[in-house]
């Protein structure tokens, strides 16, 4: 039973938002309603399971002492800091369980958890995605090596629209003639973006739409059970 | 003291250049003007078509590590919206999206006041309303085609929905007249594509991290899935064009096209350095085979 009932649920949940779109017409519309809200609750579950397992995760590597458990620790106290400070004065517009904290206001110039977010949090994510740029650079320098025909064509083309997207591009290839103009970088990037790019892209997007409607119906029909849990 | 191996010290050099290629432009700006494509004009155009006071949604579905390429997108969106009148609705698909959508109104609004400071005030829950953030995605874009209310019974000072000036027009999302996410990754812009558009039939434009746009082409058709397309920071630096100003956007261009320049200048010389390895590998065999 314990796992046959949600194989039902999943099943019956399925068909019925399934069926709901070709049939328009009531009880679909608002059985489909209501499973929107019990997915949207749900959902609200899932980040406040998220959290706590994100929580006894990093407390047990705190505990134990694994290697780098300062950073698991520092980890931890940036979550409680948010977390209280959010709960107690809110954020900028919501007001938290001891008001609008008017006192730090004036003091901050702004409320404790928008600072911590505007001044630690923002700067800190931009750095991390900003460091993609280095390991990109290392890549181009190291992997990027022309050996086939292939690899020759993309290289190609990487060059073009990497050229064609920097502001150099109208300098660079501004006086080709305009009886020439799709010579230029940034016509060439569009039309490798718009027709070669857009045509390889709506083969994968179909075929992920295919490989989808495949793996859903497996799911409804109960023969892929991975979601379960329990390794089999 | 050891020395460090030969692929260390060429990665300590490339990072050293590619620190000098954008912090260089930045102190000296090279003055550099972007060109602006049809896809962010046909953006431009959705905004600029509607008459005043439409209700429209700008959907903040990413977070601070995307803010370089999206937050300029973001003003640029919002100012223009302001400037045609439009009733600005923030939402998010993503948790930190709300605060997103907050730093955005307040630099826009100030920097309007610092163009011109006659400029007019633009009140919260007049000219727009910031609804927060759900989860769900596809499945909550579904539900504010029924009823927007009960998807967000409040905003996020926890006033209620029908409490609100700006949003007594709306009753469901097919009363809104366009809707732009700003997108990150998932959920987001593909999200609002099938279903607001393809559902709802409500016109749907983006901008995403220059990463993800080629995947979002093919949503620019006759069918008008997608009403055009901000890229990367290149998109949010035409957006500033059009509507007339420099913003930070088009001040970061310039780094990044130098930056671009370097990494093709890495790749040229890696493969230089690979096609001599290859020949002297060569030479050596043939030397050792006589």
């Amino acid at each position: 039973m314990k796992r046959n009932l949600p194989l039902i649920v999943a099943f019956i949940s399925g068909v019925v938002i399934l069926v709901g779109g070709f049939i328009p017409r009531d009880p679909f519309p608002r059985i489909e309603s209501t499973l929107i809200e019990w997915f949207m609750i749900i959902s609200g579950f899932a980040i406040l399971l998220g959290q706590a397992s994100l929580l006894r995760m990093n407390v047990a590597r705190v505990a134990e002492k694994a290697p780098n458990w300062q950073y698991y620790l520092a980890g931890l106290i940036s979550f409680g800091l948010m977390l209280a400070f959010g709960l107690l004065w809110g954020m900028e517009k919501t007001p938290g369980l001891l008001g609008q904290g008017q006192g730090i206001v004036d003091k901050l110039g702004t409320k404790p958890f928008d600072y911590l977010f505007e001044n630690a949090f923002i700067p800190l994510s931009a750095t991390m995605f900003s460091l993609l740029a280095f390991y990109i650079a290392s890549a181009a320098y190291r992997a990027f090596i022309i050996r086939t025909f292939e690899s020759n064509l993309l290289m190609i083309t990487a060059v073009i629209v990497m050229l064609g997207r920097t502001s150099f591009a109208p300098v660079l290839t501004g006086w080709i003639p305009d009886q020439l103009s799709w010579l230029r970088l940034p016509e060439l990037t569009n039309f490798i973006m718009q027709y070669p790019n857009t045509a390889a892209q709506r083969a994968i997007l179909i075929s992920a739409a295919l490989g989808i409607v495949g793996a859903s119906l497996r799911i409804i029909l109960g023969i892929e059970r991975s979601y379960l849990g329990g390794g089999k | 003291m050891k020395m460090p191996e030969r692929s260390v010290v060429e990665r300590r050099i490339v990072f050293l250049l590619l620190v000098l290629a954008v912090a260089l432009p930045i102190l000296f700006p090279l003055g550099l003007k972007t060109q602006s494509t049809p896809l962010t004009e046909q953006v431009y155009g959705l905004v600029e078509s509607l008459p005043e006071g439409v209700p429209v949604i700008i959907s903040f579905d990413y977070d601070p590590s995307t803010i370089t390429e999206l937050q300029p997108m973001a003003e640029a969106v919002i100012e223009h919206a302001w400037k045609k009148g439009h009733k600005v609705i923030a939402t998010a698909m993503w948790p930190q999206g709300p605060q997103m959508a907050e730093i955005a109104f307040k630099d826009v609004q100030a920097r309007m006041e610092r163009k011109d400071a006659a400029a007019k005030k633009h009140p919260y829950g007049e000219d727009y309303i910031n609804l927060g953030y759900k989860p769900g995605g596809l499945v909550t874009i579904q539900g504010m085609g029924r009823s927007m209310k009960a998807i967000f019974p409040t905003d996020i000072t926890g006033q209620k929905y029908d409490e609100i000036p700006l949003l007594k027009p709306v009753r469901t999302l097919k009363d809104i007249r366009y809707v732009i996410s700003l997108s990150a990754g998932d959920p987001g812009l593909r999200d609002w594509i099938m279903t607001a558009n393809g559902k709802f039939n409500v016109p749907v434009a983006g901008g995403t991290t220059a990463v993800s746009a080629p995947g979002f082409l093919p949503y620019v058709n006759d069918q008008k899935q997608l009403y055009g397309l901000m890229g990367g920071l290149k998109g949010a630096a035409e957006y500033e064009l059009l509507l007339g100003y420099e913003g930070t956007a088009s001040l970061g261009m310039n780094p990044q096209s130098v930056a671009h320049i370097l990494i093709l200048a890495f790749i040229l010389f890696g493969n230089i350095r690979a096609w001599k390895k290859r020949k002297a590998d060569r030479l050596a065999l043939e030397a050792k085979n006589g």
